[in-house]
């Protein structure tokens, strides 16, 4: 371990509270999304115990619409959009570009605050009576009839939401103006090409659901009526507006994963990505036709079927470049050497699962389909594979990667296999039921079902208790690593990358020397004939 | 460093700022008194015409698009595009229901 | 470089140029989100007008038209202070620099008072939904939309005047101090942005709320 690096670069809580190193500030906010996401996933423990039994006998259905509604929210708003780029991006943007820190620092440590603000805005909502509207509060339910708390959780999500737009415009600007000498576009790794697709996506989309989230306030407080058919309002208004920002999100939430992935593959295999511009303009194109197919989760709420059409096709086309992304992740490992470490199961995983996850959202692109499954749990199956299979495994990969960069320590590699294992059995016994069950008639956001179901609900449940012991080994034995992990050297890996030429952990300005870039990505034939890379 | 287009030198003169300050005043007195005449759907296609005229001086000059680098233009056209997207793909909706 | 250069240059960047750089694509970036936020109610604006265009008219008719023209009038010319404010800061005029951005506030000042005196009518004539609205009966609900949009659209407008305003004090302050120097201008410029950006709001927003149906009696 480098007697100096930014984790011992002053003690204190006022040097972490007050930081504006953008790796501590990553570790603030990993802090911040582990802590949400176990109280997204309590709520998920509840919603399972629930569903065990046909009768809706656990709790009561008010209680259960906040249940299903508050795992929504603190899962998507406060663990899924911020986790990989508020962590992983915070910490490697900077490095990967060979830049002493963001363009903002002090923007940077702003959104970790405003991040929590709001995630305590909507806890205390949730503890104080919760909110009952789904985590897509449809009009004019949320606005008119529902009793609970939800003024106070969209404030809180809209005071979140200001978080993601920040850190967006940071990346975005830190990626053009801060690069190192030689650092071209085509030369970043291609977790940046992700990160800054993702950013894009942030700044654009983010502030359309703060203003309709703003609105929901608004029509409660004044009863404007925007939303309320009784005073001339349109209710499907509030959807286009809604999911205008809610479908690019899930690409917020896969992106990122998508560009750990990336690494990994290459990482793992020890080659380059087999077509890197491909993979890097397929990062854009997502962007981009992921602002195109919203009206896909409206087609039975009452948009026209002109629109509906348009919207089925653009949401076959959005698939394309997701799938040149999986096309090309295997054309990299094929003859490469593939390692089965820790980090490169959880890609593995992640190829598989989010595969699956993708194909479903072909079938529910055709409005055939879709207007049989929606509502059901064929579309819950749909979006934690992704959301689940894919993204947090990507996550889980990114972090067990750059745990040895970050922490300067390396973890017990047994254990992590072993809770990789865990969290891939339990993930699919939960969720891959839920495909047949929902196909078979099951709705979603229901406490009772048939009891013909029940089967494949129970096994969903016991997926769900193995998946949650899979997610907690992990805490465990990364913490203990901080303390009694061997020191794990610059390169445990043998990695090509600019965070991989500095200690671990790195000092607070990054690089002893500011790096002079002058080989391609992922060169790893090079990495062979050469030892040090800084000139 | 970026190698982007130089950074913009002050205008030695201000005399164009004052232009386009009569001209912006004129454009604000021409949408008023149209409003006053009964040109059906051409009173709305005027209106927003002469906003966006407006709106572009304003940009272009007073915010100094002219002499910004393209990486500018970039943004602040994708902005506009991502509006269009937003009103225009939601319009398919309502214009065919 | 004067010493106030390098005092002024942040440790991530290498130069003030950078740095320059690096701030006004962050305005700008901020202001597309500016535009995408206000945008969500133009969406909103634009159904219901499509939909109800004869109680659009009739609601916008009651609005007070002087005031929409005269305060559109007032923010060009503040538009105006603004850029000649930047001018001043370039070229190191720091006297004439502070005057321009006092004049600024003024108009920004003039702005919101003849807002404050638009609602006040409004609010007596009973035009605000929620609070006692009234309405001639055949455009009674419809006109309730129109001033709810009215009264959301101007009023996220005029915080963002609100908001603009402080920005411009701390703008007064810092070359007041003398932080600002023909180096090293960049928050006069990018303070600039978002308020020729408020401005361009408003641009829309004046013939969009108050000039529909004009031309009815």
């Amino acid at each position: 371990m480098p007697a100096h690096h930014y984790l011992n670069d002053g003690y204190g809580i006022k040097s972490w509270l007050l930081t504006r190193d953008h790796k501590r500030i990553a570790l603030l906010y990993l802090a911040g999304v582990t802590f949400f996401f176990f109280v997204g996933g309590a709520f998920a423990v509840l919603i399972r115990l629930e569903l065990a039994t046909p009768a809706g006998d656990l709790v009561s259905d008010e209680t259960y619409n906040k249940l299903f509604t508050m795992h929504g929210v603190m899962m998507v708003f406060f663990f899924l959009i911020p986790a990989i780029p508020a962590v992983l991006g915070n910490f490697l943007v900077p490095i990967m570009i060979g830049a002493k820190d963001l363009a903002f620092p002090k923007l940077n440590l702003a959104s970790w605050y405003i991040y929590m603000v709001g995630g305590m805005f909507t806890l205390y909502a949730l503890i104080s009576g919760g909110v009952d509207t789904g985590w897509t509060f449809y009009t004019p339910f949320s606005t008119v009839s529902s009793t609970t708390n939800v003024i106070p959780t969209a404030l809180g999500i809209f005071v979140t939401g200001f978080s993601s737009i920040l850190t967006g415009l940071n990346f975005i600007v830190t990626m053009h103006k801060m690069r190192a000498p030689g650092m071209t576009w085509f030369r970043m790794p291609l977790f940046l090409w992700s990160t800054y697709a993702t950013s894009v996506i942030n700044v654009l989309g983010t502030p359309v659901i703060a203003i309709t989230i703003a609105l929901i306030a608004v029509e409660r407080i004044f009863h404007f009526g925007f939303f309320d058919p009784r005073f001339g309002g349109d209710p499907v208004l509030f959807q286009h507006l809604f999911w205008f920002y809610s479908h690019p999100a899930v690409y917020i939430m896969v992106l990122p994963a998508m560009g750990v992935v990336s690494e990994l593959v290459a990482a793992g295999c020890r080659k380059e990505v087999f077509g890197y511009k491909f993979v890097a303009f397929a990062s854009l194109a997502i962007a981009v036709l992921g602002f195109l197919v919203w009206g896909h989760h409206m087609f039975v709420a009452g948009e026209s079927v002109y629109s509906a059409l348009i919207f089925s096709i653009l949401s076959f086309l959005v698939a394309i470049p997701s799938a040149v992304k999986v096309f090309n992740w295997t054309a990299t490992m094929y003859r490469g050497s593939v390692s089965w470490e820790t980090p490169m199961l959880y890609a593995y995983g992640f190829i598989g699962l989010f595969t699956i996850g993708g194909l479903t959202g072909l079938f529910l692109a055709a409005v055939g389909v879709d207007v049989h499954v929606t509502d059901t749990y064929f579309i819950i199956a749909h979006f934690h594979y992704i959301m689940v299979g894919g993204t947090i495994m990507g996550y889980l990969g990114g972090l067990h990667f750059w745990w040895p960069k970050i922490s300067g320590r390396l973890y017990n590699e047994s254990l992590a296999k072993l809770s990789a294992g865990i969290i891939f059995i339990g993930f699919n016994l939960t969720f891959f039921p839920q495909f047949v069950v929902g196909y078979l008639g099951m709705p979603r956001r229901y406490h009772a079902y048939p009891p013909d179901f029940q089967v494949l609900n129970v096994l969903s449940s016991a997926g769900a208790s193995i998946l949650g012991v899979g997610y907690l080994i992990p805490m465990i034995y990364l913490m203990w690593s901080l303390r009694y992990g061997r020191a794990a050297g610059s390169n445990p890996w043998g990695a090509v990358g600019l965070e991989w030429t500095t200690p671990s952990p790195p000092p607070t300005e990054n690089f002893e020397q500011m790096p002079v870039v002058k080989w391609e990505p992922y060169d790893y034939p090079a990495l062979k004939k050469v030892e040090h890379r800084l000139v | 460093m970026s190698t982007d287009a130089p950074h913009a030198h002050p205008s030695s003169s201000t005399r164009i700022y004052y232009v386009i300050f009569v001209v912006l005043l004129v454009c604000t007195y021409l949408t008023w008194q149209v409003a006053y005449f009964d040109l059906g759907r051409l009173n709305t296609i005027v209106a927003l015409g002469i906003a966006g005229v407006k709106a572009t001086l304003v940009v272009w000059f007073f915010m100094h698009a002219r002499s910004s680098p393209r990486l500018i233009w970039l943004v602040a056209f994708g902005g506009l595009l991502w509006l269009a997207i937003l009103l225009g793909l939601t319009s398919a909706d309502y214009l065919t229901r | 470089m004067s010493s106030h250069g390098s005092r002024a240059l942040a440790h991530q960047f290498e130069d003030l140029d950078q740095q320059r750089e690096v701030s006004s694509l962050g305005m700008w970036l901020f202001l597309v989100t500016e535009i995408l936020f206000f945008g969500g109610l133009f969406l909103v604006y634009s159904i219901y007008r499509g939909w109800y265009p004869e109680a659009f008219a009739a609601s916008s008719h009651e609005l007070i038209v002087w005031a929409g023209t005269l305060n559109t009038v007032v923010l060009i010319t503040s538009s105006l202070t603004v850029v000649l404010a930047v001018h001043a800061a370039q070229t190191g005029h720091r006297r004439a620099l502070i005057a321009l951005l006092l004049a600024t506030i003024a108009l920004g000042c003039v702005f919101l008072g003849v807002k404050a005196y638009e609602y006040r009518t409004e609010y007596l004539e009973h035009h605000v939904p929620g609070m006692g609205f009234q309405f001639e009966p055949e455009y009674f609900l419809h006109a309730q939309i129109f001033f709810s949009l009215y009264f959301i659209m101007t009023a996220l407008h005029a915080l963002h005047m609100i908001i603009g305003l402080g920005i411009m004090s701390v703008m007064v302050w810092m070359s007041w101090r003398g932080d600002i120097t023909p180096e090293y201008y960049n928050p006069i410029e990018v303070s600039g942005l978002y308020w020729h950006f408020v401005d361009i709001v408003w641009i829309f927003l004046f013939p969009l709320l108050y000039l529909i149906g004009r031309h009815v009696h």
